[in-house]
């Protein structure tokens, strides 16, 4: 009697052989077959060439940060609390994929996220001073600032955000001041705003992400400043604040 | 970061990349992404838990695909014959460049068999799996499949490894 596997090679056998999807009986059929019959060896070859250039093609997308889009969640149609999550989304994956590529945005690193998060952890866990200034000397709290850090800055309004200003300081931070706003939800929970010049600064203003530790810290570049956004609140609702902030900021360096 | 968002988010770059070779045009890629994820989000409750995550995924791309061509007026995917190109391929594919680049010969490929050629060559995925993302028969998956195959070695044969074209005697 005939095992079926005995039937002769035909083309499904080779794409299924190209593909594994063969056991491994057949494929040691299918083997012999091609030793014997070069016209079909030759288009197993062709089938493994394409699935390479397929992939030398469009693999470098795997490393690629999602693009500008991700740069104003707010401005693409839809549910602003969808858009923003998925916004999320793309900035955390951006961020995994940083890690991968290597340490080109070393500097960004050393000067902007892990100060911003230190300086975060060290102030919002500190019930008697969290902050310098409080906000209640709001025009000498921005003035002090300004002057220091030899720009315009003011703290930003995030009410609409649901944050309270509770008031800012001035930081050393590697080589250069910085600046650092508190800001506070309903729920206690703190969020902070730390801006400071940094070489190299003059980013796309895409957002992008990193993690530290529990924290998240969402920041780009504008200007010759970098801007960090830092707390334990879920990536979309900081992506919100973010938002905010770098149009805040914006409209101030710009006004007339 | 949540369980879902975390286990959603390491899939993200397979679905660009999938979406890229698919559409080319790097603006609908990344649109028919985020729009996916916005689905992906939704409908998480809809996952089986110790499924496949990533066939699920790309079975919600597929779907926002087809619906996205259906919007703009092209021909519903689901419904033509594995015929003609692309006709916006067909330019590049005059111009030479179809013979060069891989990218441009995709395009050449009538959509339905370009899906499935990226789904098992690129993605990695299984026959079974291609056939559920795309809704199709397996029988078809293995049609579309040798066609697409048969169409980009015919393109692409005047092209050698090196990227370098072949000397064809026409002087």
């Amino acid at each position: 009697m005939k095992h079926p596997d005995d039937r002769p090679v035909d083309e499904r056998d080779l794409h299924a052989y190209v593909d594994g999807e063969l056991d491994a009986s057949r494929r040691l059929q299918v083997e012999a077959w091609l030793a014997g019959h070069p016209g079909d060896a030759a288009r197993v070859h062709d089938y493994r060439h394409i699935r390479e250039r397929l992939h030398r093609r469009f693999d470098p997308v795997l490393a690629e940060s999602p693009p500008e889009s991700v740069a104003a969640p707010g401005a693409r149609p839809g549910v602003p609390a969808r858009r923003a999550a998925v916004a999320a989304l793309m900035l955390v994956s951006a961020a995994l994929g940083w890690w991968s590529r290597g340490p080109a945005e070393a500097p960004v690193q050393a000067d902007l996220v892990q100060p911003a998060a230190f300086a975060h952890r060290v102030y919002s866990t500190d019930l008697r001073r969290p902050v310098e200034i409080p906000a209640g000397e709001r025009v000498s709290l921005d003035r002090w600032i300004s002057q220091r850090m030899h720009t315009e800055l003011q703290a930003p309004d995030l009410s609409r955000q649901g944050l309270r200003l509770i008031g800012g300081r001035l930081l050393p931070s590697t080589d250069r001041m910085a600046a650092q706003f508190m800001y506070e939800d309903g729920d206690g929970q703190r969020v902070t705003v730390y801006v400071r010049r940094i070489a190299g600064g003059d980013g796309s203003r895409e957002f992008h992400y990193r993690e530290q530790g529990d924290l998240h810290v969402l920041y780009w570049l504008d200007g010759g400043m970098g801007y960090a956004i830092i707390g334990s609140r879920p990536v979309a609702g900081l992506l919100d604040v973010a938002g905010a902030v770098r149009a805040r900021l914006t409209a101030t360096e710009h006004a007339p | 970061m949540g369980r879902r968002d975390a286990l959603i988010v390491q899939h993200i770059p397979r679905l660009r990349r999938y979406a890229r070779a698919l559409l080319r045009d790097p603006d609908r890629a990344e649109d028919l992404v985020q729009e996916t994820l916005a689905r992906a989000l939704d409908r998480f409750h809809f996952w089986h838990r110790g499924s496949d995550l990533r066939a699920w995924l790309f079975t919600l791309m597929h779907n926002q695909f087809v619906n996205d061509c259906r919007r703009e007026g092209r021909r519903p995917v689901t419904f033509s014959l594995d015929g003609g190109p692309d006709p916006a391929a067909e330019a590049d594919a005059a111009s030479g460049a179809g013979l060069r680049d891989i990218g441009a010969a995709l395009m050449r490929l009538p959509v339905e068999q370009r899906a499935v050629l990226l789904l098992v060559s690129l993605e990695g995925l299984s026959y079974r799996e291609t056939a559920r993302v795309l809704g199709i028969p397996p029988g078809t998956v293995m049609s579309r499949l040798h066609r697409a195959r048969e169409r980009l070695r015919h393109w692409l044969g005047e092209t050698r490894d090196d990227g370098v074209q072949r000397l064809r005697s026409v002087k």
